[in-house]
């Protein structure tokens, strides 16, 4: 323990006395901006500027120190450290939210010490980084103590994680919470909680009854269900036929269900309604050769569950391919021996299999629908929903930030409740069928009517993403779509121009500012969420620890907060002082990490439950720890895991609109809300040869992804030349 | 270099390992001496694993104390013990080579790559496969699997080497010769090792001392030969050797000796350390002999319901006064057929008396 404890002891003094404590000088506009540099660290800065409260902070360090370095305190050496680490943590929160910029925050507080001289900004490198230090020698201490079995790599990042969850998913969340009952004079009352919550136009189901919408509430979940079974069903057809059927074609099928997880799903949204709305070609058609009167009948629940189910179904095949893939065919092979026909193997084994792969996949779309964000704003119409409601709740003519929190706290209990009964159906089946023998046997063919019914609803719907797809990159170069069909560069050069200008190349089309930061922010956090979701599923998956159960209901908390509630619990969060980052790059990146980690988590978790334990187990035996265990054992094991990590927070962070939309700012302009910007403008040519633009760039990702990461080598016999096994998407 | 050994001894004292409220083990003591090896031998879920495991640092003891090579490791994690296993399933890395899954443990431990490699290589020609070194564990069959996972476990030079039920994945045939190579390696490279097992003939086969164990606790641990001659008690009796267990009573002790009646028949058997009264037989199938066309002496009246003709031995099922007996006879010249009425005698080696 020793050299990684004195490592992070060191670091923490660096954050303390050597770098500058509070962000940016630009922050902090009633005080006296502490200059960058060491002048600004929170040692110099308590010593010489008076805000003393920061030097308390020197004790634990000074603790922690005097155990590592002399020898004869060692023996007490963890206990300190946890005692320190614990303190330090508590005292840079403590003071970071009791301090605001203009002293204490709270009333009571300056009723009670007398008021301050100066108040603070928010928290900097400094600050962050010891932060952090305190974190890893309280985990460090509880590890020498003998928690976790004594590993300081399971202790560590199970204090990494829960800590990252508590400053980016529950405090959020609880500033939401307080938010809801807010009485508008910066007060908090549950009489105000809830008359907010039981608003008439949230629960009313008035639909049923007279000719009248129903409540926001029955809107979302019914979407939401049809939804979840839809795509379900689709992806679980998906997996079949690419997985257990001679289909030849299997490369075609990959690509066109990977097309629609490349593409923001608004963008779908726009394909429909060149399809089927008024001027749309389906629409025109139908009206020109059997009368059809041309109506708006897309624009409402219709037209949402068409894309969403379009948009989600590439997830679900993600979900169901590795569901698929990982049932052992040695069990299938066995049932057949015991006389079972392929269809009674099926229905008896394959089918129990693949069953918490089903709901696992049912219910990521159900939140996934409920969440969604920019299909309902496109083609909602006069069918509200949950997240909708939120977005015009905070940045329409209402602007009441109250109601959105409560319209945010009821979407979070439903996505909390789809979670509970999810985990009810579950229970706690753990499949652990690709073992350690690397004979695995011949993945089993078929029966015939499960491959008749897969066929049939895989390739439909295929050949229907097909045209859609046709549809977006053919109608970029149109001048304007339905009504006058001419072809022209005009919308391309509108949004990629480059000129020479005298200081050179001059990016002078329109979405390149947005394009550039786009990129940037999904490349650095594609692999900060595949890290953090993995490293979440590995502690769930194989350590088992006091308080297991604990962390794991707390990473599924936040497994269960929909896109529209993190940005507007961002807003409400770290607009201000101790964790100050609205307008910054950095809150756009930390929210698709905690916004996209739930399914890098599920990718990694049901993964690894397939790999046997004595892997793990027996790399142990052989001397590897933690760390060499996890790098050498299950990362290479986990591969296809981590390509579906990596891709779909990739091109999550570049479709995702839903939270970024409250967060994006002038300066990081994303190209999603730059795009339904063009949208609400009535631009659908420049939105619609961005959108186009965004998908060739993102295949292009997601082949280099793929070729980097590779596929998992794990000899299986294969049955004829004709291979069924696949490679990971 | 090559591969050497630096065996150690292991003891458990009053070690006891709960899930939950229940006892997977259940206030175990022994001691292995170092180079020996020693089996485990139960049921299933008798605990044998869990004490295994235990061993290896992949489970905690919920109370006692473990000792390896005479230091306390009740507390250290599998990383840092010098103990190796080979696991039921081998647990071979799918994604490696065989070459690679040998040298994983010399790797990880900072041996340089060079040196890791042609230790490997030098494990691999010990169990048979040198060459095979770049194949896939999936381009194995079961017994090579087998074998490279022994090999795994043997170039790290552990002090204890442990073995999960290892052949029970193995066809019979294999499973003979396997078991045979495993205790050759074992002996020509003074290993020590800790065997688990089902069986009670692959313990007899390569044990040096078997600790026999049935829920949870350790029934009765010695020698082969002396949990065959003189099982302690009515389990271990039966469960090694099989035997004909009946009820006699103790009558007289002297010498080593005890007497022990059956009707009126007086056996003289090993000294049980019972107290005089009720004991329980256990007569082995092969202590018994039928004699025909005799009638008193020194043997039981039976009537022969079942003979069998096994090649090299027969196999009688017999009817008497005190049960249904078991024969196994090496006569097979003159078999004593079916229905016919013999004498069973009793020959001195082979009987012993457990309490009842
Ligand atoms: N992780 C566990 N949780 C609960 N019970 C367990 C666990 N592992 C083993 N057991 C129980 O402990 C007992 C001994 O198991 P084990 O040592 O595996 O037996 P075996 O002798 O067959 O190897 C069994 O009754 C088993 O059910
Ligand atoms: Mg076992």
């Amino acid at each position: 323990m020793r050299p990684r404890s004195a490592v992070w002891l060191a670091l923490g003094w660096v954050g303390f006395a050597l770098l500058p404590w509070f962000a940016g000088s630009g922050t902090q506009p009633a005080i006296a901006p502490p200059s960058p540099g060491p002048a600004g660290s929170a040692l110099i800065d308590g010593l010489t500027s008076g805000r003393w409260w920061l030097l308390p902070l020197a004790l634990p360090l000074l603790l922690a120190l005097a155990v590592t370095a002399l020898p004869g305190l060692r023996a007490r050496q963890p206990v300190v450290l946890l005692a320190s680490g614990a303190f330090g943590l508590a005292w840079v929160a403590a003071q970071g939210f009791a301090i605001g910029l203009n002293g204490w925050a709270w009333t009571w507080l300056g009723a009670l010490f007398g008021p301050l001289p100066l108040g603070q900004g928010g928290f900097g490198a400094g600050a962050a980084l010891t932060a952090l230090s305190f974190l890893f020698l309280m985990t460090n201490g509880f590890a020498g103590l003998g928690f976790m079995k004594g590993d300081r790599f399971t202790a560590g990042a199970i204090g990494l994680v829960l800590a990252a969850i508590a400053a980016f998913v529950f405090l959020p969340v609880g500033y939401v919470l307080s938010g809801a009952g807010d009485t508008g004079t910066g007060g908090f009352s549950a009489a105000a909680l809830g008359a907010r919550l039981a608003a008439p136009d949230i629960w009313r189901l008035s639909c049923l009854t007279e000719a009248k919408s129903c409540g926001v509430v029955w809107n979302s979940v019914f979407l939401a269900v049809l939804t979840g079974i839809a795509t379900t069903l689709l992806g679980l057809a998906f997996a079949l036929v690419a997985v257990r059927t001679g289909f030849r074609a299997k490369k075609l099928l990959r690509v066109l269900t990977v097309l629609p997880i490349i593409t923001p799903p608004f963008v779908i949204s726009l394909a429909v309604i060149l399809l089927f709305g008024r001027n749309g070609t389906v629409t025109l058609a139908m009206s020109d050769w059997f009368g059809l009167p041309v109506s708006r009948w897309i624009y409402g629940l219709p037209g949402v569950l068409l894309t969403q189910t379009l948009a989600f179904t590439p997830i679900s095949f993600l979900v169901m391919i590795g569901v698929v893939q990982g049932i052992g065919p040695s069990l299938e092979e066995a049932a057949q021996t015991l006389r079972a026909s392929r269809w009674v193997t099926f229905r008896t084994v394959t089918w129990p299999l693949m069953r918490p792969g089903v709901a696992n996949a049912f219910l990521i779309s159900f939140i996934e629908s409920l969440a969604d964000f920019g299909n309902p704003l496109i083609l909602g119409g006069n069918f509200e929903v949950l997240s909708t409601k939120i977005y015009f709740a905070v940045v329409g003519a209402q602007n009441d930030p109250g109601r959105a929190a409560a319209l945010g706290i009821i979407l979070l209990c439903l996505c909390l409740g789809a979670f509970w009964v999810q985990r009810q159906w579950l229970g706690k089946k753990s499949y652990a069928t690709v073992g350690g023998k690397g004979d695995n046997g011949i993945p089993s063919q078929l029966p015939r009517g499960v491959k008749i019914a897969a066929y049939a609803t895989a390739l439909p719907w295929a050949a229907f993403t097909f045209v859609l797809y046709g549809l977006i990159l053919f109608g970029g170069f149109t001048e304007n779509w339905g009504r006058n069909n001419s072809l022209t560069l005009r919308h391309y050069i509108a949004a990629f121009d480059l000129s020479w200008g005298p200081g050179g190349l001059i990016w002078s089309g329109r979405a390149w500012g947005s394009l550039f930061t786009t990129i940037e922010v999904a490349a650095l956090s594609a692999p900060l969420t595949a890290a953090v979701g993995l490293l979440t599923a590995y502690l769930l998956v194989r350590q088992s620890f006091k308080g297991r159960g604990a962390f794991e209901f707390l990473t599924m908390l936040s497994f269960a907060i929909p896109g529209t509630v993190i940005g507007i619990s961002y807003i409400l969060a770290f607009n201000q002082p101790p964790i100050e980052l609205t307008g910054t790059v950095t809150i756009l990146i930390i929210c698709f990490v905690f916004r996209n980690m739930p399914v890098s988590i599920r990718a990694g978790v049901a993964a690894m439950s397939q790999i046997d334990r004595s892997l793990d187990e027996c790399s142990l035996t052989l001397g590897a720890g933690s760390v060499q265990t996890i790098r050498r054992v299950i990362l290479p094991l986990l591969r296809p895991a981590i390509v579906a990590s990596l891709v779909y927070s990739f091109v999550r962070a570049i479709t995702s609109i839903s939270a970024v939309i409250f967060l994006v700012s002038p300066k990081y302009e994303l190209a999603t809300a730059y795009i339904v910007g063009r949208v609400e403008q009535g631009d659908f040519g420049l939105a619609i040869a961005y959108s186009s633009a965004l998908i060739v760039l993102m295949s292009v990702v997601i082949a280099l992804i793929q070729f980097a990461v590779g596929e998992r080598r794990i000899g299986r016999r294969t049955a004829t030349p004709v291979t069924l096994q696949e490679k990971p998407v | 270099m090559s591969i050497a050994s630096k065996p150690a001894g292991v003891e458990f004292r009053n070690v006891s390992r709960l899930y939950g409220n229940t006892a997977a083990v259940n206030d175990v003591s022994f001691t292995i001496e170092a180079g020996t090896l020693v089996t485990l031998l139960g049921p299933s879920g008798c605990g044998k694993t869990t004490t295994l495991r235990m061993i290896a640092g992949l489970e905690m003891a919920s109370s006692g104390t473990i000792l390896i090579g005479g230091k306390d490791v009740t507390r250290l994690p599998a990383t840092d013990r010098n103990v190796t296993m080979v696991f039921q399933s081998y647990a071979l890395f799918p994604h490696m080579t065989v070459a690679d899954n040998v040298a994983y443990g010399l790797v990880v431990s900072g041996v340089r790559k060079r040196d890791a490699a042609a230790k490997a290589a030098e494990g691999l020609e010990l169990v048979g496969l040198g060459g095979y070194g770049q194949r896939l564990p999936s381009e194995l069959s079961g017994g090579q699997q087998q074998r490279v996972a022994v090999a795994r476990a043997l170039v790290l030079e552990p002090e204890v080497l442990l073995f999960d039920e290892p052949l029970s994945n193995l066809d019979a045939k294999l499973r003979r010769k396997m078991r045979d190579d495993i205790r050759e390696l074992q002996q020509k490279l003074g290993l020590t090792s800790v065997y688990v097992t089902h069986d009670q003939e692959e313990a007899l086969a390569v044990s040096d001392r078997i600790i026999v164990m049935n829920k949870s606790v350790i029934a009765q641990s010695g020698t082969p030969d002396e949990l065959y001659r003189r099982p302690k008690n009515r389990f271990v009796a039966d469960f090694i050797g099989g035997a004909n267990l009946i009820d006699g009573e103790l009558v007289g002790r002297g010498g080593g000796t005890a007497t022990v009646a059956l009707g009126r028949l007086t056996l003289s058997v090993p000294d049980p350390g019972l107290p005089a009264g009720e004991v329980l037989l256990a007569i082995r199938p092969n202590a018994i002999r039928l004699r025909t066309g005799e009638t008193g002496g020194d043997g039981i009246p039976v009537t022969v319901r079942k003979a069998t003709y096994l090649g090299s031995h027969m196999e009688y099922g017999l009817t008497s006064e005190f049960g249904d007996l078991f024969v196994v006879d090496p006569n097979v010249a003159s078999p004593v057929p079916a229905g016919a009425s013999a004498l069973a005698t009793f020959t001195g080696d082979g009987i012993a008396a457990v309490a009842r």
